[in-house]
């Protein structure tokens, strides 16, 4: 029987604040445990939180950008719950009238474009982080320098019908965060956080089946690996004609499999109520058009550009726009350099990978725009042959001289007078009568091995195209 | 709406009472009058008014962006029954 997957997900986003949602506390990741506390995000009593206008502005960009309708009357309330990270013993977030709903995002899964519906973006704060880890084996210990700071939380429609899709979701959505400015988005650092709801019904079917709900994935992959690994399980369940039962799982990164959750654990009554401390916030329409007009340019219009104004495939396009630092960097080469293809192969190959060695992010790089296109002309004219370029390249990350200097100091223009690469050309054919003898009986692919010896010979200097020429003369007339 | 001893225990677990049998019993009672009111404000009509989330009629009051000084950890865990060293200690809440 064939099998219809059903997703929704629900992304938190830690928004780049200085200070927390409700009191002046610093947002710094990474600070020593409970520095970054005061009465109000411990709550003690007769304390009293203020919204940090920030916070809210970031909210409705957000919500804009994905196409959300903004509510005009906005409060917070109290959801009530006891867990030992939750100094309060309630959480403020907001209930039944969210700040926006009905939005929407578009992936694009190969050549096709979905619209996934955004049904809610919400402003809340963050709970405190329990370690389970310590001297003593009977007892967790709690920071709540994570409490108070502010999450936005973004919940979209069961409209994904693929861990695949899924995934194209959590990276547009990330690009989005990223191109606005609002959240590092790392995944790592707990500043992007996303609990998954899936379920199956058979092809054809308009009713939902019963959803579980995944949580614990600390990465774009491991929600997709999750996801993967719940469809078969939830197939398997329904083939041998067991039921499905509504329930929350782990997900088990070592083991690679979802874990049942102790049912106590998610027997919720939230008793939500208006949190009276908070006054409500009322924006005016000028206030949210202002934010409108000034959204930036977003990954979707951006891959679009890319695409008519440079001549760029949808991979290529959606490689470059997903960071917008990497972006940004192509655009800035673009302007002084034209073979637009070939950059952008520069940058997401050579560069790219160089990137991923040293484990440094694009907004960190030391490289200007400029020298790396002064690199791509030097190996364009032929001056050097682009193995030697990606070295050249890596030297330039490394010490942050420019390519001339770089081929100047370690002398390595190509070589491309032809009687010194015929010397070597000539060596070769000499030493290697089996390969010659091999190309001249058809054997083309044999030619590869004697255009290697000569690069050896040459210490990778050699013009590899003259090589070739050279090396198909020199044996025709030998 | 009537409410049994059950719901009654419900809620009282969700606040995390423990309440003695004779407790339950005077409880109930002043929860049924307690709704029982409530049904009696059910009959207003309140068609034609707002839902009250806030009594004051003040709105959108901010804070811009800033950081202030936090407390000393010394007397953020001064109130704690329980710590260690820079934590508040809590009984192990994972299996």
């Amino acid at each position: 029987m064939s099998y219809e997957t059903v997703i929704g997900l629900e992304v938190h986003t830690q928004l780049n604040t200085k200070s927390k949602i409700f009191c002046g506390c610093s947002t710094e990741f990474g600070a020593s445990a409970n520095t970054q506390v005061c009465p109000v995000c411990l709550g003690l009593p007769g304390v009293l939180p203020v919204l940090n206008h920030k916070t809210l502005k970031h909210a409705v960009k957000t919500a804009l950008a994905l196409n959300c309708s903004i509510e005009s009357f906005i409060k917070f309330d109290r959801k009530n719950y006891f867990y030992p990270d939750l100094p309060k013993n309630f959480q403020i977030s907001q209930y039944d009238r969210p700040l926006s709903y009905k939005g929407h995002l578009t992936i694009k899964d190969k050549d096709k474009t979905k619209k996934i519906g955004i049904t809610r973006v919400h402003l809340e704060e963050d709970a405190g982080k329990l370690i389970h880890e310590g001297d003593d084996a009977a007892s967790s210990y709690v920071d709540f320098n994570r409490t108070g700071i502010p999450l936005l939380e973004i919940v979209s429609e069961p409209d994904m019908r693929s861990p695949g899709q899924a995934y194209l979701y959590l990276t547009t959505l990330k690009a989005i965060l990223k191109y606005l400015d609002v959240s590092d988005c790392d995944m790592e650092k707990g500043s992007l956080r996303c609990d998954a709801n899936i379920s199956i019904r058979k092809k054809g079917d308009t009713k939902l089946g019963t959803k579980t709900e995944l949580k614990n994935m600390n990465s774009f992959k491991g929600v997709k690996a999750a996801l993967e690994f719940e469809v078969k399980r939830q197939i398997k369940l329904k083939e041998k004609g067991e039921k499905i039962m509504q329930q929350t799982l782990l997900w088990d990164e070592k083991k690679q499999k979802t874990v049942s959750m102790r049912t106590k654990e998610e027997a919720h009554d939230y008793r939500y109520f208006p949190e009276p401390d908070l006054v409500p916030f009322v924006l005016k329409q000028e206030e949210i058009d202002t934010i409108k007009n000034n959204l930036p340019e977003l990954p979707e219009a951006r891959l679009s550009r890319f695409m008519s104004e440079f001549k760029l495939s949808v991979y290529d396009g959606n490689i470059l726009i997903s960071d917008k630092y990497l972006a940004d960097f192509f655009e800035e080469c673009a302007k002084t350099y034209k073979q637009y293809k070939n950059l952008s192969n520069w940058i997401q190959g050579a560069l790219s990978s160089e990137l991923n060695n040293r484990k440094i992010q694009v907004k960190d790089l030391k490289l200007a725009p400029l020298e790396l296109t002064k690199l791509l002309k030097i190996a364009d004219e032929g001056k050097i042959n682009n193995l030697t370029a990606k070295t050249v390249l890596t030297d330039m990350i490394h010490t942050g001289k420019s390519a001339d200097t770089i081929i100047k100091e370690k002398n390595l223009a190509q070589i491309s007078d032809s009687s010194a690469l015929e010397e070597i050309t000539d060596n070769v054919i000499k030493d290697n009568p089996k390969p010659v003898g091999d190309y001249k009986n058809g054997k083309e692919n044999a030619i590869m091995f004697l255009m290697g010896q000569v690069m050896k010979q040459s210490k990778g200097k050699a013009n590899p195209k003259m090589v070739i020429e050279i090396l198909k003369e020199r044996i025709k007339n030998a | 709406m009537s409410i049994s001893r059950e719901d009654v225990k419900y809620t009282a677990n969700l606040a995390r009472l423990e309440l003695k049998d004779k407790e339950l019993d005077i409880l109930s009672k002043h929860l049924q009058d307690i709704l029982d009111f409530i049904d009696k404000l059910k009959s207003v009509d309140i068609k034609e008014v707002a839902p009250t989330s806030h009594v004051l009629p003040i709105k959108n009051v901010y804070r811009e962006d800033e950081v202030s000084r936090s407390l000393k950890t010394s007397d953020a865990l001064k109130n704690a029954p329980s710590k260690d060293e820079r934590f508040f200690k809590v009984p192990k809440v994972i299996e």
